[in-house]
This record gives C-alpha cells, sequence and structure tokens, in this order.
C-alpha cells in the first residue's frame, strides 16, 4: 500500500483535473461561507454544538442506554455490534429472516467503513446504493472520495461513460440533466423492487429514541416507505441528548457541508408502519477506544459534513482517495490512525498545518493540533523512517548546542556558496525538484551584527 | 525596556536582510535591542516532523538566552506560534512562562505592544499579502476567512499607513501557500502546487511584490518563482515596513 504523498503525487500528474478538483471543492467552501455569514451568531452556535457534543460524549453510556429504552418503547428493534464484524452479521441475519434480497441504501459512512456492501455482495444480496453520488462510484467499483459528495472526483463525461456502459444510456456528452433523468429511472425501478431499505444515521435523539437523516435526493424516504423492513445503522457518537438540540445541529450541517440553509430532506424515523419493521443496530468499531484518549477523543464530536475537506488546500490538491481510509481528509486523518496506526501512519503528516480546517468545523474539532499530536504518538511508536529519525535526531542535538549549530550552519551556508548549484540541489532533492534554493547572501545577519553593533 | 531580539534559523543564513530591517525598525522606535548570539532555533521544524520530545532541550536553550528580556521579539509568526503554543511540554517555571508571555511577532508588538502603526514607510508598488497561517489563525494577526464576524487585520492596518504602496485583491485572501515545514519535502508534489497557485494569485491580480510575516512561506515560493522565471518579487512585511523615500 502507497502512502498519502505517494498518491497525491500520482494525483497531481494531472494538473488541469488537480485545477478542476480544487475549484470545484473551494466552490463548496464559499458557498459555505457565504451561507454561513448570514446567520446571526454563527460563531456561538459553533460553540454551543461543540458543548452539547462534548457533553455527550462525557456520558455516552447513558445517553446510549436512555437511547435504547425510548427506540424499544417506539418499537423499534435495537442491535449492538462491537465491531464491523458483527454489524455485517447482524445486518445480514435480519435480511435473512425477512428473506429479503433486493436491497436499497442510503447514504451511510458507516456502513462503507464496514465493509457492508462487499460483505453482503458474497451472500448474494443486491445491494443499492440509492443517492447518486453513491451509485455513481459504486458502479465504477470505487470507494467514495468525499463523505459529502462520494463522486466529486468524477468529471461529467466519466459518468456519461459509466451510465453508458452499466445503465445503457446513450452517450450525452455530459449531459447532467439527462444523466440525472437516467439515473432516476434506474434508481426508480430498483425502489419499486427493493424488499428492505438500510439507512445511515444523521443524528439519534436520546430522549425520543429517534433517528434523523438529512439527504438531498429523498432517497432514504423512497427506501424506507416503498419496504417493509427498514435497518439503520449508526456509530455511537451519532447521539444528541434531546429533540431540542437538533435544531442546533440541523442550522449548521447543511451550511457547513453545502452551502445549503438545509438539506432537502430531514426525515424523522421514529416507529414503523403496522406490520413493518424498523431495526437500529448501534456500532462501536474502535469508538469507545478512541473515547479513552484523552488528545483525540472530541474527534468524536464529528458529524460528517466533510467542511474541513472542502477548505482543506491539500484534499483539493490530492483527491480524497489519495488518504485511503473511509474518511479521507483532515477529519479522516485525525480519526483513521486510531483504528490502525500503521496502516495511516502518514495521513496526519499529510498537512500544512495551516489551521483551516478547526475553523470551519461546525463542532470546533481542534483537528490541526490533533494531527501534531498524531505526529508525536506515530514517530514514537513507529521506527520504519530510521534514517528520519537519525536526521531529526542530529538536528535536535545541533538546535541545543549553540557552538556546534554555529559550526553546522556555517558549513551549510558555505556549501551552498562554494559548491555548483547541481550538487547542491542533488543534496536536498525533496526541495529542489521543482524549487530554487535560496540565494546565499556574502553575511549572515550574525557576521553583519557582529560588525555593525558591536564595534 | 530591553528587546530579545529572535531571528530564526534560516533567516540568519538566508535573508539577513529581513533581520537587519527588523532590527532597524524596532531601533528607530527608540528600544534597546539586543540579539543575543548563541540562540538557535525554536525547535518547530524538529517538533512538526512528530520528534517534540527531541526538541526539548532546544526548548531548554532558548528560555534559557531569552528569559530575561522584558519583551522577545521575532520576524515570524510561525517561530512565535510555537514558542506560545507549543513550549507546554517543558516544566512550567516562572522563566519558561515569561518568554511565552512575552514573546511576540514584529507586527503584533509595534501595532498592541507600542501603540504604533506609521513608520513612514515608502513602498511604490503593487503588493499582494500572504497572510501566513500561523500569524493569521495562530496569533490572531487578522480575522481569518472562515471565521464570521468583524473584519480586522494588523498588518493590512500597517500595510495600509505605507506611502505609495497599492495593495492588490487576491482570489483567495488566506489561502494556504504549502511550505509547512518538513511537509514541503516529505509532501513534494502537493506543498509545490500549493505554491504554485498561490503565486498565481498574485499574478493574476499584477502583484510586483508578495509580502508576508514569515520568511518560510517567502522562501517556498520564491524557490518556485525562481525556478520558474518568474517576474513576481517576495519581500518580507518588515523590508517594507523599513522602506523609506
Amino acid at each position: 500500500m502507497i502512502g498519502h504523498p505517494q498518491a497525491a503525487e500520482i494525483f497531481n500528474e494531472d494538473e488541469e483535473r488537480v485545477n478542476w478538483h480544487d475549484k470545484s471543492l473551494w466552490g463548496v467552501r464559499q458557498k459555505r461561507d457565504n451561507v454561513a455569514s448570514k446567520v446571526k451568531g454563527w460563531e456561538e452556535l459553533r460553540e454551543l454544538a461543540s458543548e452539547i457534543k462534548a457533553h455527550t460524549l462525557s456520558k455516552l453510556d447513558e445517553y446510549l442506554i436512555q437511547f435504547e429504552i425510548q427506540a424499544k418503547k417506539n418499537r423499534a428493534i435495537v442491535h449492538w455490534a462491537t465491531n464491523a464484524e458483527e454489524h455485517n452479521k447482524i445486518v445480514y441475519k435480519i435480511l435473512n429472516e425477512h428473506n429479503a434480497k433486493n436491497v436499497v441504501k442510503s447514504k451511510s459512512m458507516l456502513t462503507e467503513e464496514c465493509g457492508l456492501n462487499h460483505y453482503l455482495g458474497k451472500k448474494e444480496i443486491d445491494i443499492v446504493d440509492t443517492d447518486l453520488g453513491e451509485r455513481i462510484v459504486q458502479l465504477a467499483k470505487e470507494p467514495p472520495s468525499h463523505i459529502v459528495m462520494p463522486a466529486i472526483h468524477k468529471k461529467r463525461e466519466e459518468i456519461d461513460e459509466l451510465f453508458h456502459q452499466h445503465l445503457k444510456t446513450e452517450l450525452s456528452g455530459g449531459d447532467e440533466v439527462y444523466l440525472a433523468r437516467e439515473a432516476r429511472k434506474h434508481l426508480r425501478q430498483k425502489f419499486l423492487n427493493a424488499d428492505a431499505a438500510i439507512t445511515g444515521v444523521n443524528f439519534a435523539v436520546a430522549e425520543t429514541g429517534i433517528i434523523v437523516v438529512c439527504t438531498n435526493e429523498g432517497n432514504a424516504d423512497m427506501g424506507v416507505h416503498s419496504t417493509k423492513l427498514h435497518i439503520a445503522c449508526m456509530g455511537i457518537e451519532k447521539l444528541v441528548p434531546k429533540l431540542e438540540h437538533l435544531g442546533i445541529f440541523l442550522r449548521l450541517l447543511a451550511r457547513s457541508a453545502t452551502g445549503q440553509p438545509i438539506t432537502a430532506y430531514t426525515s424523522h424515523f421514529r416507529s414503523p408502519k403496522k406490520g413493518n419493521d424498523f431495526h437500529i443496530v448501534i456500532v462501536d468499531n474502535g469508538r469507545s477506544n478512541h473515547l479513552g484518549m484523552p488528545d483525540f477523543r472530541n474527534s468524536l464530536r464529528c458529524i460528517r459534513c466533510g467542511a474541513c475537506m472542502n477548505t482543506c488546500p491539500v484534499y483539493r490538491r490530492s483527491g480524497g482517495h489519495s488518504y485511503n481510509a473511509t474518511v479521507p481528509g483532515p477529519i479522516g486523518s485525525i480519526l483513521s490512525p486510531g483504528f490502525d496506526l500503521s496502516k495511516y501512519s502518514s495521513l496526519p503528516f499529510a498537512s500544512s498545518l495551516c489551521g483551516s480546517c478547526s475553523n470551519v468545523c461546525p463542532v470546533k474539532i481542534d483537528i490541526h493540533p490533533q494531527l501534531y499530536k498524531w505526529r508525536q504518538v506515530i514517530t514514537e511508536k513507529s521506527h520504519k523512517d530510521r534514517i528520519k529519525n537519525i536526521v531529526i535526531f542530529i538536528s535536535s542535538r545541533i538546535f541545543s548546542k549553540p557552538s556546534a549549530f554555529k559550526l553546522c550552519s556555517k558549513f551549510g551556508n558555505l556549501s551552498l556558496r562554494l559548491l555548483p548549484q547541481s550538487i547542491t540541489n542533488s543534496l536536498v532533492k525533496g526541495w529542489t525538484k521543482h524549487r530554487m534554493l535560496p540565494k546565499v547572501p556574502e553575511n549572515t545577519f550574525t557576521e553583519w551584527y557582529k560588525k555593525n553593533r558591536m564595534l | 525596556m530591553t528587546i530579545g531580539l529572535f531571528i530564526p534559523c534560516y533567516v540568519n543564513q538566508f535573508y539577513p536582510n529581513v533581520a537587519i530591517a527588523s532590527l532597524e525598525l524596532l531601533e528607530k522606535q527608540g528600544l534597546k535591542v539586543e540579539y543575543p548570539l548563541n540562540q538557535t532555533c525554536c525547535g518547530q521544524p524538529i517538533a512538526n516532523s512528530g520528534f517534540e520530545k527531541s526538541a526539548i532541550e532546544t526548548y531548554n536553550l532558548f528560555v534559557k538566552i531569552f528569559h530575561h528580556f522584558d519583551y522577545i521579539v521575532s520576524p515570524s509568526g510561525s517561530c512565535v506560534y510555537h514558542v506560545k503554543k507549543h513550549f507546554n511540554i517543558i516544566n512550567q517555571s516562572d522563566e519558561v512562562t515569561h518568554v511565552r508571555s512575552r514573546i511576540y511577532e514584529i507586527s503584533e508588538f509595534l501595532v498592541d505592544v507600542l501603540g504604533k502603526e506609521n513608520f513612514n514607510s515608502y513602498f511604490p508598488h503593487r503588493v499582494g499579502l500572504h497572510q501566513s497561517c500561523h500569524g493569521l489563525r495562530g496569533l490572531n494577526l487578522g480575522k481569518p476567512s472562515e471565521i464570521m464576524g468583524e473584519e480586522y487585520s494588523v498588518i493590512k492596518k500597517l500595510l495600509g499607513n505605507v506611502k505609495g504602496i497599492e495593495l492588490v485583491t487576491l482570489d483567495r485572501e488566506d489561502e494556504c501557500c504549502g511550505f509547512g515545514g518538513s511537509f514541503a519535502v516529505t509532501e513534494e508534489a502537493v506543498s509545490v502546487k500549493m505554491g504554485i497557485d498561490r503565486i498565481n494569485d498574485h499574478i493574476k491580480h499584477n502583484a510586483e511584490v508578495i509580502t508576508a510575516t514569515d520568511m518560510s512561506c517567502l522562501m517556498h515560493l520564491e524557490g518556485i518563482i525562481r525556478k520558474r522565471n518568474l517576474l513576481v518579487k517576495v519581500k518580507h512585511l518588515v523590508e517594507i515596513l523599513n522602506s523609506t523615500n
């Protein structure tokens, strides 16, 4: 498996695509700024949301139990899964009991995280992602590259080609109206034939036992209303204590995500219709372990808006797939190492630590300080990059001893001045492939200072 | 009042003019300024690479050298931010807390501590302001574009008082330049692309000069500018403020 720098370098081979990708996402960031600026007290709203989430996480066990009790009162059947495997088994068991072979799913990053599609595929269940972007990447056999806009990396012309191949559409040169209509026809048929619907969960309310799903396409509702079985899959961190808290998050979520005031559909699911079944699968999969890490626990406040991806200058120029994680971008880079430190060890370094992510985060997660902290954890635990380790160790010796520092920097400076540029350039390859080294002046400031101020 | 001047290692080596401009600018305000010769580094390059424990000796040396000054001033928002934010891992003695609370990025020192905003500077050029991230988002030298609320900027205030200057408006007012310390080398492709985009934003708006509060951003951008033989120049903010007619 290649790390982020290598994947990003491959992505950057096509500069035009990088520009296009960067511009698309920057456009979303601008929409977010515009709509956020119209909300009086935006910063106070972020603070409030952040505090509610911090409180919820501090009493998560209590709220989870309260939620379960309320959900059962609402005639939902509640399941608990400690990990991805358990989650998949539970979902399969429910489907099997209902003899469901055709399943429509609305967007759920949790099922993506658990590899549910792959698992059910092996059991010969036809599972169709019904969110348009998700369906596009499903047809392309790719993971989503963004948690809110899963196919943001695909150009219209590529989708045209994909639909032509899989849905037998006419090649339209990327006509978005035509493609959307064809997708609608295709998905409508899937809804009509479905035996069960799986949805994700944006928020679960402990007080009332309801779950809330936000979509723009109404596909969660379409699925639930056209089948007799609804399975909702949620991570343990999706809770808010009370219904009255929901408004705070709904005001922040869509504005932060896409610059809309609110998603087209905000669906509250409480109880199944008579004769129908409603299951809720509550999944841990490493989350409680993450909650146990004081430096990193507040990343579980995340409401999955994707704003940190849209604003991240690195994400925009490396693409979501370069992170090779279910959740890419800045938030993914602080969540993923908690699940698998060695697999995701390059991610906390895929940042210039500019801090823009922390500023857009609607729940005020200190994303870039956590990136910094993960770096410390990773270097302590991994000895893979020994050479870098040694270089850093030596430089720390030099910086902590004035005399050694002077000698070395003098030498470094001299070598830049005296050696042919070709040699010095190759010494510092990583810098000089696309950049010149600074010109070396006659005197350092120290030399100047001695001459001009210490006579 | 005695000021300790902290000059980042690479500025001392490669950009002595930035250090000279900082010193002169402070001296012109009638301040007593000392440049301790045994200073090395704030430790940021080591710590940002994930080796902050190896930086502890460097932190202790920094405190030893600078704790007896009334203020410590530096032409680098990034180094100042590092001292303020990340010297938290050493024992918080009186010396350490003194250094962490009395260290200032130079423009912040001029405006907020001395209350001076006009230095009779003269710089008749079209200038684009690259807002270095650590100064902007770390030291709050201005309002970052992500945050909603009243606009303010210490740097724009200072540049606004420079005679002859024409400040250009960029498409992206505070996008990162892509330097990021070791990031510039370990994530070379993205770092360089970020730099190119930042430069192009300035060129598109006919800036003759890119200025910033951090020479590290400008060293990275200048490296790309020179490699590509572009015409735009880089100048640290203090070089502009210290230019007179």
